[in-house]
């Protein structure tokens, strides 16, 4: 378990990072190793070269003006979880965050780091794809903004470029009284979950559900928005019975094959069963002042 | 004398130093000059290399050699088979590297050696394997059926041993019976996954042609032996020694492993130190692994729930080889009648060739299987003859006046029958009960299933044949210069706790405080009589033996001191460190300095020294300085050998409630009752426990190794096989008995393996009584998962 040979570099700004990751044929980014480094180790990557950011002090920045929550690619998942500006607009990034494995790992791994790696089980993407985040790229050529509902392609893949660096990450703010909750299921303690969803609802003044927004993930290649759970809440009465509905419906979602974590049909019934939860704990959360 | 140290809650003399990151393991060692070694694997689990170049390899700047079986000479030979039996009839065992065929994922085929791993490892990469793949099957059930893939061609149906045990009468016990109970159980295969996986570090001295191996193994003096064997050297030329060993848990005891001998035959090969440490991916498919177990068994009872007689019949996964024989499942098959009475017995067993790593030991060795299979069982029984599940128990157990209870032609893994030595089994279930209470936890069950609330209560009484023979032994010697007292035994600890259990049986006799009791082993440099750690047997018969040293050492402490004081013997205390007349503190003398002055001196090489030379004034003066037949010094060497095992035993149950939704379990009590005859630390012994308590949480909920239809291991990492974490580990409430062993003279049962024993069945039948109301099929296998309680669950809500 010891990695391949490959050449270091840890330019102190963007500038210098996109200008080496242009010239490398075979480079992979360095953020807070966490991923990167065991993937290494089981030289399931073999690079030439590694460009470490952590110099990059102008990535490491969070913002929270106009609607957005701006979060720069090597801003630390604890720095984001913690931040007290970003939770008064979103209180559901900190309760999502708490699932990511365990604060030693989250004080060192990045927000860029786990959205440009793209584990489909991972919570950071499943927010953004819950919320209509957006994700900005950049390459020596120029800037993309790019929707996190096109962003996640599979399995540890994205949309990116291979010249491009994830620079930063946007989460949309919640609207007043928008009611949220995050839950998954992990094996062990800050496992990867087995399946986890997040949901946030919008209440009318008539007390119906005006928005329901569903997502989940470890249940596919790519985390998941759950459209048909969505479109049936949709002017329903919040309750029992519509949130099993979704529950039922969220069933469908499911598209990973048995493995050694879990049975196909026992994400279902875990999926539908958290789609449950996380709307009964929104719809508890819109109904109460904020 | 000062307060007894036996029994009490002495702080381990080894934690500072482990604690604290100094503790020594292979990997820390500072070789000068050392080159590294790293493996080339099989990636298929049963083929035929048809192509095999290390051109490239060789070729790789950094790279010293690279060996593969035809660089062997004498040392390509299959490795021994360690406990030979009978009933093998087709022993196999594998060569240090594969020859044409290879038999699992991850056997080995070449070893690299290079100036650093991470060449070393780049080096692997570049041999050229190519391979026939031929067929396999890896469920020991059907490759014991005709036509199934042969791992071995010439071994049929792929068994590798039979065994068929019969004690008392069972068929007329089956005929007596109203009633008879049938049911299959299965457990998995899982890993013991130590915090340090295998390593070995080896120096060639070719001036002295001496041979230095480091290795964390739990059998240096074992290892030694089959070294110098295998390469041809005087055992005094050839020193294995086992620094700090991060955790063993069995398969350590295990010689030797394909770096054992590749190690040391490179260092001698390059005349350079050479040093391996498997990493975590190389353990998953390399260490030995243990468990796979199916049991059908049957017990025959009277309609009041006294069992008349058990058939058991199981099949043993052994893996591609056997390199420690029938260990396992004899053990299992031994262990089967549990704390029952049990007058008739027929237990048969094949242990079934797969295409898999080897199966040995592992914490437990069969106990587990063996657990599972007749607790199920009396689960189901109690449950067919409606009685309550303690009940049913309590009518079967040996009771106390019973002991020593003999299990005719019942042979335990020492070569001798069955004899429960002592053992009070119903107090134990009765002081479960009481901890338990059990009145308010049916109060509580039955109002949470009144909310729809799943909560379960589960078992599992067990027995521990442990303190297994042959024999160890101990040396003590009294320091002159410091008074403290240095131990060695032929064992080796893992974590255990020697240094300090040792310690405390040492200060007891000689009056010093434990921390003044420096104890060294695993070093075949320092004592190299005894056999190995394993079988919870290190403080039954290590503990007895250090005891008996220390007892000896005792009586010449006193002699010396009695010559010195001008006193009888028989009147000397020791103390504090110093030895004195009884009732006349003030009139003693320091045990260094009867260290010191039993040994006559000619030179004065310091203070102390001056009172030992011939012209001092306590010189002796007349006779001769070393009378006849006495010896220099305050040093004994003595040994131990238990008649036969003693049988340790407990109880542990749990309240787990089932979570519908996720399918996940939440232990919310969990009780043990434990009884390991005279403790010598409890704090050491509940350390034991809770680790067993841990491991065993792994093999009833998390930790299973999946094999995929073509041999590979597709869980072979810390992502995937889910060793429990602290989080997963329930609170465990502990309650200590203490019946003395009869056999040996500090009254000491084995404690290692004890609390991993019961818990596939504590967890298996909380769960079944929390599905129960819902109509859920029994339980049957282990470990569960929240997939398989889904399974369960589902079930219940088709038959609904
Ligand atoms: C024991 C353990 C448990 C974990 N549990 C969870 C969990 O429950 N949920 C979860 O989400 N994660 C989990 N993780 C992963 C953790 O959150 C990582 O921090 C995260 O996945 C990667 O972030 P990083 O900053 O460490 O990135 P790195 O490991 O440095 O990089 C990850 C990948 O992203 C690429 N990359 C990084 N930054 C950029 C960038 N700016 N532009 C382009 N590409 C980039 C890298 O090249 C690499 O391919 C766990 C990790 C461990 C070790």
């Amino acid at each position: 378990m010891k990695p391949p040979c490959y050449e270091y570099v840890a330019p102190d700004t963007l500038a210098g990072a996109l200008r080496v990751r242009a010239e490398c044929e075979d480079s992979v980014v360095l953020a807070g190793g966490q991923s990167l480094v065991p993937t290494l180790n089981f030289r399931l990557a073999n690079p030439d070269t590694v460009i470490d950011l952590r110099r990059v002090a102008e990535l490491a920045t969070v913002d929270t003006r106009d609607g957005m929550i701006r979060v720069g690619a090597m801003t630390r998942q604890r720095t984001l979880e913690r931040n007290e500006a970003a939770f008064a607009r979103n209180p559901l990034i900190r309760e999502t965050m708490e699932y990511i494995a365990h604060p030693v790992i989250r004080s060192r791994g990045t927000i860029g780091g786990s959205v440009a790696h793209a584990d489909p089980a991972s919570e950071l993407p499943c927010l953004l794809v819950l919320l209509d985040g957006e994700l900005t790229a950049r390459s020596s050529r120029g800037e993309r903004t790019i929707p996190a509902a096109d962003f996640f392609e599979f399995v540890f893949t994205t949309a990116l470029e291979p010249e491009e660096l994830l620079v930063e990450v946007a989460f949309p703010v919640l609207e007043p009284g928008e009611g949220w909750a995050f839950r998954e299921f992990a094996r062990r303690h800050g496992d990867f979950a087995v399946a986890g969803a997040g949901a946030t609802l919008l209440l009318d003044d008539a007390g119906r559900i005006a928005r329901a927004r569903l997502a989940a993930c470890g249940v596919a290649t790519t985390p998941v928005r759950l459209r048909a759970a969505e479109e049936a809440l949709r002017g329903a009465e919040p309750g029992t019975e519509a949130f099993r509905a979704a529950g039922e419906l969220a069933r469908d979602a499911v598209t990973t094959v048995d493995d050694t974590a879990a049975s196909a049909d026992y994400r279902r019934h875990l999926l539908s069963g958290l789609v449950n939860d996380v709307l009964t704990r929104a719809a508890a959360r819109a109904r109460g002042p904020r | 004398m000062s307060t007894r140290q036996f029994g009490a809650r002495v702080q381990r003399n080894e934690d500072a130093r482990l604690i604290t990151g100094r503790g020594r393991f292979v990997d820390d060692l500072p070789l000068d000059g050392v080159l590294h070694g790293a493996f080339a694997r099989s990636a298929v689990a049963r083929g035929r290399i048809t192509h095999l170049d290390t051109t490239a390899a060789r070729a790789l700047p950094g790279v010293h050699r690279v060996y593969t079986h035809a660089d062997l000479g004498e040392l390509d030979v299959t490795m021994p088979l360690l406990i030979p039996h009978p009933c093998i009839g087709h022993p196999r065992t594998q060569y240090p590297l594969a020859h044409e065929d290879v038999y699992h994922v991850g056997q080995a085929i070449a070893f690299v050696v290079a100036d650093d791993r991470y060449i070393a490892e780049d080096a692997a990469r570049l041999i050229e394997i190519d391979y026939d793949i031929l067929p396999v099957e890896v469920d020991p059930a059907k490759a014991a059926l005709d036509g199934a893939p042969l791992v071995h061609e010439d071994v049929p149906n792929n068994i590798a041993a039979h065994l068929v045990q019969v004690s008392g009468d069972p068929d007329a016990a089956f005929a007596a019976a109203d009633h008879v109970t049938r049911i299959q159980v299965r457990v998995d295969r899982s890993t013991a996954a130590p915090m340090e996986c295998l390593s070995t570090a080896a120096r060639w001295d070719a001036v002295s042609g001496e041979l230095t191996v480091w290795d964390g193994t739990q059998a240096p003096i074992g290892l030694r032996g089959a070294l110098s064997s295998l390469f041809d050297l005087d055992e005094d030329k050839v020193r294995v020694v086992a620094p700090d060993v991060g955790g063993g848990f069995g398969p350590k005891i295990v010689f030797p492993y394909s770096n054992e001998i590749l190690v040391p035959f490179a260092a001698k090969d390059l005349r350079r130190p050479v040093k391996w440490v498997e990493d975590r991916s190389e353990n998953f498919v390399h260490m030995t692994h243990e468990r796979t177990q199916i049991h059908d068994i049957e017990l025959a009872a009277t309609s009041d729930g006294v069992v008349l007689g058990l058939r058991d019949t199981f099949l043993h996964d052994t893996g591609s080889f056997i390199p420690y024989g029938i260990a396992v499942a004899q053990v299992a098959s031994t262990q089967i009648a549990g704390p029952y009475r049990i007058p008739a017995i027929h237990v048969t067993f094949d242990c079934v060739y797969t295409p898999t790593v080897p199966v040995t030991p592992y914490r437990g060795c069969g106990r587990p299987q063996a657990n599972f299979a007749i607790e199920r069982a009396m689960d189901q029984l109690a449950a067919e003859l409606g009685i309550d599940r303690f009940e049913i128990r309590r009518r079967n157990f040996i009771a106390p006046d019973e002991f020593p209870y003999t299990r005719p032609d019942l042979v335990f893994a020492d070569g001798l029958p069955v004899t429960l030595d002592s053992g009070r089994y119903d107090d134990a279930l009765a002081a479960l009960e009481k901890a338990l209470d059990l009145d308010a936890i049916r109060a509580e069950q039955e109002q949470a299933r009144a909310e729809g609330r799943l909560l379960g209560l589960g078992l599992s009484f067990y027995v521990e044949g442990t303190g297994l023979g042959p024999y160890e032994g101990a040396k003590i010697r009294l320091h002159p210069i410091t008074g403290k007292a240095y131990v060695n035994t032929g064992l080796t600890a893992q974590g255990q706790g020697h240094e300090t259990a040792w310690a405390q049986i040492v200060a007891d006799q000689i009056g010093v405080r434990p921390e003044d009791v420096i104890v060294v082993e695993g070093d075949t440099g320092v004592f190299d009589w005894g056999v190995a750690t394993f079988a919870s047997r290190a403080a039954v018969v290590s503990g007895n033996a250090v005891h008996v040293a220390a007892v000896s050492a005792r009586a010449r402490i006193a002699q010396a001191a009695a010559n010195m004081l001008e006193a009888d013997p028989d009147d000397i205390e020791l103390e504090n460190g110093r030895a004195f007349v009884r009732g006349t503190s003030s009139r003693g003398v320091t045990l260094a300095e009867v260290a010191t002055m039993s040994n006559p001196l000619r030179y004065a090489f310091n203070k102390a020294a001056q009172t030992a030379t011939q012209f001092a004034p306590t010189a002796r003066s007349t006779g001769k300085p070393l009378p006849d037949g006495e010896r220099p010094g305050i040093e004994v060497s003595e040994y131990y050998s238990p008649p036969h095992a003693t049988w340790a035993y407990g109880v542990h149950a749990a309240l787990v409630e089932v979570d519908p939704v996720t399918c996940d379990i939440d232990v919310k009590r969990y009780v043990c009752v434990h009884d390991c005859g005279n403790m010598i630390n409890p704090m050491i012994v509940e350390g034991q426990v809770a680790g067993g308590v841990a491991q065993g949480m792994g093999g009833a909920f998390y930790e299973k190794l999946e094999y995929d239809e073509n041999g590979v291991l597709r869980n072979a990492s810390f992502m995937d096989f889910l060793v429990p974490y602290a989080t997963e580990v329930p609170h465990i409430e502990m309650i200590h008995m203490e019946t003395p062993s009869p056999l040996n003279p500090l009254g000491i049962k084995g404690v290692g393996e004890a609390g991993t024993i019961p818990v596939g069945q504590v967890i298996a039948s909380a769960v079944e009584d929390a599905l129960s109301p819902l109509g859920a099929p029994p339980v049957r296998q282990v470990p569960l998962s929240p997939s398989a309680i889904h399974d369960l669950l589902r079930e219940a809500r088709v038959s609904a």
